[in-house]
Formats: C-alpha cells, structure tokens, sequence
C-alpha cells in the first residue's frame, strides 16, 4: 500500500524537479497544451453550434414545411434547380384551396430595403412581404399592436410590422405604433411590434425584419409576382410526411406536371436543417478529434523521452533512495507524479489560452467554453501523463540499488 | 551477547562477459551484537561487494545469509527494501545525500519511507542531527557543508531508524586524516552507545579502531582476528 508519506514526498520531488527544469518542462509540456487548447475549443465550438441549433429549430417550428425552389443542403445540382419554374402566389392558392391536412399557409417573399424615420436611416432591412396568415403558420409573439389584417394584406395596404431592434433605433422615446416609416422610399404606417427573437442559425438577426403585406411588395419592390416560399404548417406534427405528401401531389397538378416528371420545387423542412447541423458538428468533431489526439500522442511521447532522461539523470538519487529503504512503488509512484503533474500543467496552461480564444469564438457564435469539456481535458492531460509516465517509471523502479549508486 | 550476522558459504559471481569473476568465493563468519568490525583487504579483493549484500544492497549468488534469525537470501525486493529501512543504516564514501534537500529532509527521508508521521519523524531526525553535532546546519544544502559535516549527515541518516547495524564503506575515504579521525572518534561512541559496526578501511589507522579485523582476499576470508590496540575474544575464539 502506498502511504500518505510517499505520496507527499512523491509531489515534493516531482514539484521540485519540474521547478528545477522549468524551460524543459514547458516546452515538453506544449504538445499537451496544442491538445488541450483544441479539444476545449472544439468543444467550445460545438457547444456554439448546438446552442444556436436549439434556438433556430424552435424558430423554424418542427410542423412547418418551407415549399421553395431550392432544396436545403442539398447544393450538387445548381444549375437544375437554377432553372426550375419559380413558385407563384397561385401555387400558394392552390393549396390553401385544397389541402386538407394544413393547418395555416403563407407565402413570402424578401428584399433588402433602406428604411428611414424622421432623418434616421437603417440600411439593407430584410423586408419581408406575405399575408395576415403569417402570424398563426410561424408563431411570434408581438411586443405592442398587432399584425396586420386579412383586409389590409389583401387590398395591399401600406401597413407593416417592424422588428424590435428596428423599433428601438428608430423609435428610442416614443412608440412606434401609428407612426409612418419609408421603406425603400414607399411610406407604410407601423401596426405592430414584435417582441426580441435573436438570430436564426448565428446569422441575420430576426429582431431587424420587417413584415409587409405581399400585394404591397409585389407593387412596390418586385413586380414579376413569382419567387415565393411557401410556408406551411401541419394540421400535426404526427401527420406531416402525409400533409408532405398531400402538398406535393397538389403542386405537381398546379404546375402541370407528368406523373414522369421529377419535383420541379422541393419540400423542405426542419429535419434537413438538423442533418445539415450533424454534418457540420461531425467534421469539427473529427477535425478537432484529430488535432487532439495527434497532438496529445505527440506530446505524451514527447513527456515520456522527458521522463526517461529525467530518470537517467537521477539514477544515482534513486539508487541513495532505494539504499535507504524506499520500496519499488514509492520509485514508481514518484516519477508518475511527475510526469502527470507535467501533463496537468500543460492541461492548464492549455486552457488558459483556450479561453480568451472561446472568447473570439464567442464572437462569431455565440457560446462558453464548457465546464464539462474543462474537466475532460484536464483529466485527458492528467491520463496522458500517467500513461507516458509508466513506462519510465517502472524502469526507474527496476533498477538494481548498487548499479544504481555507482553511477555518475 | 547475541548473534545478529551470519553468512555462510556466500559466493558471488559478476558474469563479465565470457569471464566469471568470483567476487566472493565462500564466506562463512557471523557477527554478534555490539561488535566493531573493521574489513581489510586489497583493492577488488571483495569488501564492497561483502558489504553490498550484508547491507541487503545485494543478493549473493549462492549461499545463507541470516540477519536477527530472518532468512535474507529468500527475500523479494520489497522485503529487502523493507529490511534495508529498519536493520540497516549505511554510510558511503561518497557521502550520497540529496543535493536538493536540506540535512533535516536528508536525515528524515529513511523515517519518510518506514511511513512514520510527520511529527515524530521530525523529532527523531532532530535527535540524530544533535547526536552528530549538526543542529546549527539543520537547514542547510550538502553543497553548503564541508566533506566531514557531510559525512555526519550521512551517519545521522544512517541512525535515525535505530538500526541494528552501521554499515560503512570507506568511510574516511574522501576525508583528509583529521576529519577522518573525527569521524572515527564518532564511530567509536556510537559503539559505546550499543551499536553494531561494520566498516570498510585500508588504513591501519582507521581499522585499529575497531576491535575485530577481517582481512579479505580474492574473494576469500584470510585473516579473522581481534585488533592489536584494542584486544576483544572474537567469536571465533569464543564459540
Ligand atoms: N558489477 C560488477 N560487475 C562485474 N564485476 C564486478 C562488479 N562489481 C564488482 N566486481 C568485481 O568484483 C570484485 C570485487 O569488487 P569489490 O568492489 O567488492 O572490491 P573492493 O574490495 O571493494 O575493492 P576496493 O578496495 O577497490 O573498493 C572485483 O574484481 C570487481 O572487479
Ligand atoms: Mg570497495
């Protein structure tokens, strides 16, 4: 058994002799810490990715399909879907009138606008143009007013519902409601506000959007009338490869197309989204998994040829310790402390510069660094330590006392 | 008085190569309690390899060694490592201590290993290092003594467990002839204390401290016989 003497003598020695070799410490140690750095980052990351994955899906609701031109994801065959037919408002009608397992459609459409108020600009607003249904297929809460009406979004009436970023720069000491705002040059009056949503995917923010009706949109920034999406949500989420299905079968008639034929549109929902985040989770996985275990194999190599010259270098100690009467296991025990305290070190000094690093990242998307990956890690270095470790040691632990004392 | 020591037709053979070299070729002698022995003998004659495996350093190729009635030559590793801790107390020529520890972490280190607690440990390396003379040095590095306060560190070292014998290999070896019988003076109160000695010489000087003299040669025990200055019935004699 070893006991509490041993091992206290073991850290002093060990504490002592990196103290001792310091410079050749650190730099054995900078493998571990290169290890270090790019698991917690990696984790960092990945904390990052799921993060905003989480928020996005709860923003793209689970029972909406987005019936578009482009598939997501799926980017191989740009020039097909480049030349499809744009979906068109008629479409979108088609499918209200005679689908029965939708609960709520909506057709949109988006430019990027300049907006103006009172001398106050906001340029490149993503102005996006559909009907009062909007509100039930894509649930928002609104902050104050109300989304416009099925009259207003059918006469096409100049009336919009603005983000809450663009309410509070341009309406910082007063309330927006009933106050008229240009967009792109075309006045519309302000009906409603929509309560903070953030980012969708780290990206453009939600909270800069303006909401229009689509007639309006179609008169005023677009008038080829064609290029929608259409949202469409799921009587229930248990029937929506059904209510897939039924949207499909009612476009293919609408855009006349042969039982032969291919899709000319895509269905797409949240479930891509999710394959397409895997995908891009499982690449900094490897990617990361790899720097992390080439360079923790590197640098436990690298400890363990720092461990045997240090066992070289003390033979003669450890022959004065084994005359004195120190058993096998306390020799043992000895060089492993060391060897994992050195490795410890390296965990450590590697997430000290993790972190400021997680900080940047933190930039781009928003995340923390893990306290779970910060416990991984150093209980990586601390293994990568002890395994580098054992093999000197052990060596140090078989030598013969009397050799070992003859030595110089 | 009570036997502590007894070899019995020890060999131990170095394979050099094509060549054995019989570094000790049958070695039967005990030593009792309390006894002061000095071991003589030209240079490669045996001495060292003689005191290797008494004090469980080594392990004789062939042969008995029993020290206080235990069998040493059927023993592990960890019971040698044992042994060495409790029985033995060594000092060497070359003085051996920890150059990074200061004298008291240098003398407790053997109490360290028997798993003593700190405490008492500390007391008892205190004890030693007054018995040597050493107090005012506690806290000093080996690099900062002189060869003699150095070799007192060592046998301070060699003391605190209380063992049953004070092995020395050429103890005065790298000491000039003053600091040497300054040592020697010490040796000589230790045994006074009760304490068994061994040690190494190839000074008459130094082995006329003693009172028994074993005189070594190729191996082999020539000469086993009570010093001249201080005459004691060796147990030769006696037995
Ligand atoms: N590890 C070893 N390998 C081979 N031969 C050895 C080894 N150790 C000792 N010997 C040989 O054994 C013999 C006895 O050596 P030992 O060191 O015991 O002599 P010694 O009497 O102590 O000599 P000295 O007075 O020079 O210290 C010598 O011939 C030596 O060469
Ligand atoms: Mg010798």
């Amino acid at each position: 058994m070893v006991t509490i003497n041993e091992l206290q003598e073991g850290f002093r020695i060990a504490l002592q002799s990196i103290w001792a070799n310091r410079m050749r410490s650190a730099l054995t140690t900078l493998g571990i810490v290169i290890g270090i750095v790019s698991v917690t980052l990696m984790g960092t990351a990945l904390e990052g990715l799921s993060r905003a994955f989480d928020k996005s899906i709860a923003q793209i609701g689970a029972d909406v399909l987005y019936v578009q031109k482009w598939p997501w994801g799926g980017g191989q065959d740009w020039w097909k879907y480049r030349n499809r037919r744009d979906l068109r408002i008629e479409h979108a009608n088609a499918i209200e009138r005679s689908a029965e397992l939708v609960a709520s459609l909506s057709p949109i459409i988006g430019t990027s606008q300049d907006i103006k108020y009172q001398g106050k600009y906001i340029e490149d607003v993503i102005v996006v143009g559909t009907t009062h249904t909007m509100i039930e297929t894509n649930p928002a809460n609104l902050a104050i007013g109300r989304f416009f009406s099925r009259s207003e979004s059918e006469g096409g009436r100049p009336v919009c519902v603005i983000g809450s970023e663009i309410a509070s720069s341009l309406f910082p000491n007063e309330s927006p409601l009933e106050k008229v705002i240009k967009i792109g040059g075309y006045a519309y009056r302000v009906v409603g506000v929509f309560e903070k949503q953030g980012s969708l995917f780290g990206g453009e923010s939600l909270d800069k959007r303006i909401y229009v009706p689509i007639n309006r949109f179609f008169t005023q920034y677009q008038s080829r009338r064609g290029g929608i999406t259409i949202m469409v949500k799921a009587k229930s989420l248990d029937l929506l490869d059904d209510t897939k299905e039924e949207v499909r079968g009612i476009l293919r008639r609408a855009r006349g197309l042969k039982p032969r034929d291919e899709d000319d549109f895509s269905i797409n929902q949240q479930e891509m989204i999710i394959q397409i985040f895997n995908q891009i989770g499982g690449v900094i996985a490897i990617i990361g998994l790899f720097i992390t275990g080439l360079s923790l194999f590197v640098g436990g190599i690298g400890i363990m040829n720092i461990m045997f010259v240090s066992v070289t270098e003390r033979t003669k100690e450890i022959g004065i310790r084994k005359a004195i009467g120190a058993p096998r296991r306390a020799i043992l025990l000895q060089f492993l402390i060391e060897s994992s305290l050195i490795c410890f070190l390296g965990g450590i000094i590697g997430i000290a510069i993790a972190f400021p690093l997680s900080l940047i990242v933190d930039q781009i998307l928003p995340t923390a660094m893990p306290l779970t990956i910060v416990g991984i890690a150093l209980s990586l270095s601390l293994l990568v330590g002890l395994l580098s470790g054992i093999i000197p040691a052990y060596r140090a632990s078989k030598l013969d006392p009397v050799e070992a004392l003859r030595y110089e | 008085m009570a036997e502590l020591i007894r070899l019995t037709n020890i060999v131990k053979i170095y394979q050099v190569g094509d060549e054995q070299v019989h570094a000790l070729d049958g070695i039967t002698l005990q030593i009792r309690k309390n006894e002061y022995v000095a071991i003589m003998g030209p240079s490669g004659s045996g001495k060292s390899t003689m005191m290797n495996i008494i004090g469980c350093l080594d392990t004789p190729t062939s042969g008995l060694y029993e020290l206080n009635g235990m069998n040493v030559s059927d023993m592990d590793d960890n019971e040698l490592a044992r042994v060495r801790n409790k029985e033995i107390g060594f000092v060497f020529q070359t003085f051996n201590l920890l150059p990074r520890s200061n004298v008291l972490h240098n003398v407790e280190l053997p109490l360290i290993y028997a798993g003593m607690p700190a405490e008492e440990r500390r007391e008892r390396a205190k004890e030693a290092i007054a018995r040597v003379g050493l107090t005012e040095r506690m806290h000093h590095k080996p690099n900062e003594l002189s060869g003699g306060q150095r070799q007192r560190v060592a046998i301070a070292r060699a003391l605190v467990t209380h063992p049953s014998i004070l092995l020395a290999d050429e103890p005065t070896g790298n000491l000039d002839s003053k600091t040497g019988e300054e040592i020697m003076a010490l040796f000589d109160a230790l045994h006074k204390e009760g304490n068994t000695i061994i040690l190494v010489t190839h000074e008459e000087d130094i082995a006329s401290h003693a009172h028994r003299i074993i005189k070594l040669r190729d191996g082999k025990i020539e000469g086993d016989f009570p010093s001249r200055k201080r005459p004691t019935p060796s147990p030769a004699t006696v037995s």
